[in-house]
């Protein structure tokens, strides 16, 4: 067993050692439910998909995902266990791989455990089963690049609430990179480079083009290596602020 | 063997250790004292290598802590101040992960932990979440967690602080009881434990050594060192010039009552033996007559203070 499952077998154990763990899964599954009925007018529309339960994926994890994200390491941090930790013979990536594939499961568990919606269009009509599994590893995916950079967030401050704040920040600036009014905004004066990166950068556009069916290569590409950047970022942080 | 080596650690610009030189060898349980913010932590942290020194390197067995990191570490059991431990979890639990990260496996894993729960006394809290153990049992799971892997070298941060007065003695057999093969580095305030269990004592004072040697060397640097108690029946007329008039006698100090008194003796010098003649002679009835070993409190004193 390698020191990255190990950790992130205790840090799995610890969500489910708290109320943690419910909160969250049932708060997911009632606002996406929410959402996609409400909403999202899920019987109105008279289609077999779960667009509209898809399509609020990103606005859920601004919230959700920061909240998982902002105690993995303020609370180290604060309790002082980090010292314990980082004297252990792991490295910092294993802690912090650890760490992320731990709290990037769980959320993986979150999302599955929304399948009975799944059975319910199919019960209803006969949708497009290649277009809804790619839209669950589309959202996995964006849910792993918000969750990196909650590590980020956490990793630079010991207290939880201001992980939180600045991890819902920086998430809604790569959210909201690409929405149609930012874009539009942009449109009149800035050069088209600088608006087809900016929306480049954004999480809707990405997510939206895996959730029609096709996974693109630059697709999961944008999300895994956004991954990898902020994880990477984050151990350098660790490494830095060490000492506080 | 632990070399430390010039090393320093500034934060911004206050220096909180300041070109720290010394050699621990195996079989040596060093005592690290020292005033509060003195620099203790700051150096067992460098030591364990958790924060990076501003200059200067640490070797454990040779292998320098900043380079040679992972192989320094699995040499290393080490408990940082407030014995920090994941207070979600169980004790078993915690025990269980911290041997996984040790590469501990198995029936070795089993055998190690059993050794653990039994010398820290934990028999009984195995089950039990660390948030609510109180003060003593969580020092001693983390003191079990420095100890699980049988390490050559341990580094421990206060480790009796809240213990209870069996739990400290459980803590100093310990100590004692480890191999001679082992390196023990202790900072305590408890300046008995001291005695009771380094053969070693380094004093640091604004992150810089001031006195270092066996605790005996540093006793005999107070001024009670070898000095003599003695307590008389009553006050006889005259006893305290009979004594002072002794050889090697500096001073005499009496209580009130004139029946508790204190020789101070001369540097080297060692009065027991005249003073009991005459309290023989002149048919004095002495309740008590002792030879002071000089207190580690008052050279500790003396000397942080001289630093400061
Ligand atoms: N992260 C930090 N940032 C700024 N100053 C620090 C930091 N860590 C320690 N210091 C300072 O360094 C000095 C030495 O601290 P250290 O914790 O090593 O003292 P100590 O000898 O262990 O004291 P105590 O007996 O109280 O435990 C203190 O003045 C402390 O305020
Ligand atoms: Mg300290």
């Amino acid at each position: 067993m390698s020191m990255v499952s190990i950790i992130a077998r205790r840090e799995l154990g610890s969500y489910f050692a708290t109320p943690l763990a419910y909160v969250f899964v049932l708060i997911f599954l009632v606002l996406g439910g929410v959402f996609t009925f409400y909403i999202g007018g899920f019987y109105e529309r008279g289609q077999a998909d779960l667009v509209p339960f898809f399509s609020f994926h990103p606005w859920l994890y601004l919230f959700l995902v920061p909240a998982i994200a902002m105690r993995l390491w303020s609370e180290e941090r604060k309790s002082g266990t980090i010292e314990l930790l980082l004297t252990l013979p792991l490295t910092k990536m294993d802690a912090v791989l650890g760490k992320f594939l731990a709290a990037w499961l769980f959320t993986g568990l979150a999302l599955a455990l929304s399948f009975p919606l799944w059975i319910t269009v199919n019960v209803l009509g006969s949708p497009d089963n290649g277009v809804i599994l790619a839209s669950y590893l589309g959202s996995w995916l964006m849910a792993g690049s918000f969750l990196a950079i909650g590590s980020c967030m956490s990793a630079l401050s010991r207290n939880q609430v201001i992980a939180f704040i600045t991890t819902v920040v920086v998430c809604f600036l790569f959210t909201l990179s690409g929405f149609p009014l930012v874009l539009d905004a942009l449109g009149g004066w800035a050069p088209q480079l600088l608006i087809d990166a900016i929306a480049s950068m954004s999480f809707l556009t990405h997510f939206t083009a895996i959730s029609k069916g096709v996974i693109g290569l630059r697709d999961v590409l944008f999300f895994v290596s956004l991954t990898v950047v902020w994880l990477a970022a984050t151990a350098v942080v660790i490494e830095l602020k060490q000492a506080d | 063997m632990i070399e430390v080596s010039h090393l320093s650690r500034r934060f911004g610009s206050f220096v909180a250790v300041d070109d720290l030189s010394f050699t621990v060898r195996p079989g040596e349980v060093l005592g690290f004292l020292g005033p509060n913010g003195a620099g203790k932590s700051t150096t067992m942290k460098m030591i364990a290598g958790f924060i990076a020194p501003s200059a200067g390197s640490v070797r454990i067995f040779g292998r320098d802590v900043q380079q040679q990191t992972q192989d320094a570490r699995r040499l290393i059991g080490y408990l940082p101040e407030g014995a920090p431990s994941y207070e979600d979890m169980r004790v078993m639990e915690f025990l269980r992960f911290i041997g996984k990260v040790r590469s501990l496996r198995g029936a070795d894993l089993d055998a190690r932990l059993d050794s653990v729960v039994e010398r820290m006394d934990l028999g009984g809290v195995l089950q039990q979440r660390i948030e609510t153990l109180s003060k003593g049992f969580k020092r001693r799971v983390g003191l079990a967690q420095a100890i699980l892997h049988d390490p050559q070298v341990l580094i421990l941060d206060e480790p009796t602080d809240g213990l209870d007065p069996n739990q400290k003695h459980q803590v100093r057999e310990l100590i004692r009881g480890l191999s001679d093969e082992k390196i023990v580095v202790v900072s305590t305030h408890i300046l008995e434990e001291v005695h009771a269990v380094c053969n070693r004592a380094i004093i640091v004072a604004h992150g810089r050594v001031v006195a270092d040697g066996t605790p005996a060397e540093l006793e005999s640097r107070s001024p009670t060192h070898r000095a003599v108690h003695l307590h008389l029946a009553e006050a006889y007329a005259g006893a305290v010039a009979a004594i002072a008039a002794l050889a090697g006698v500096r001073e005499v100090r009496a209580d009130a009552d004139g029946k508790r008194l204190l020789v101070l003796p001369h540097p080297e010098a060692s009065p027991l033996a005249a003073l009991a003649r005459l309290v023989h002679d002149r048919g004095w009835v002495a309740d008590e007559l002792h030879v002071e070993r000089g207190k580690l409190d008052e050279v500790f004193r003396n000397i942080t203070r001289e630093a400061a």
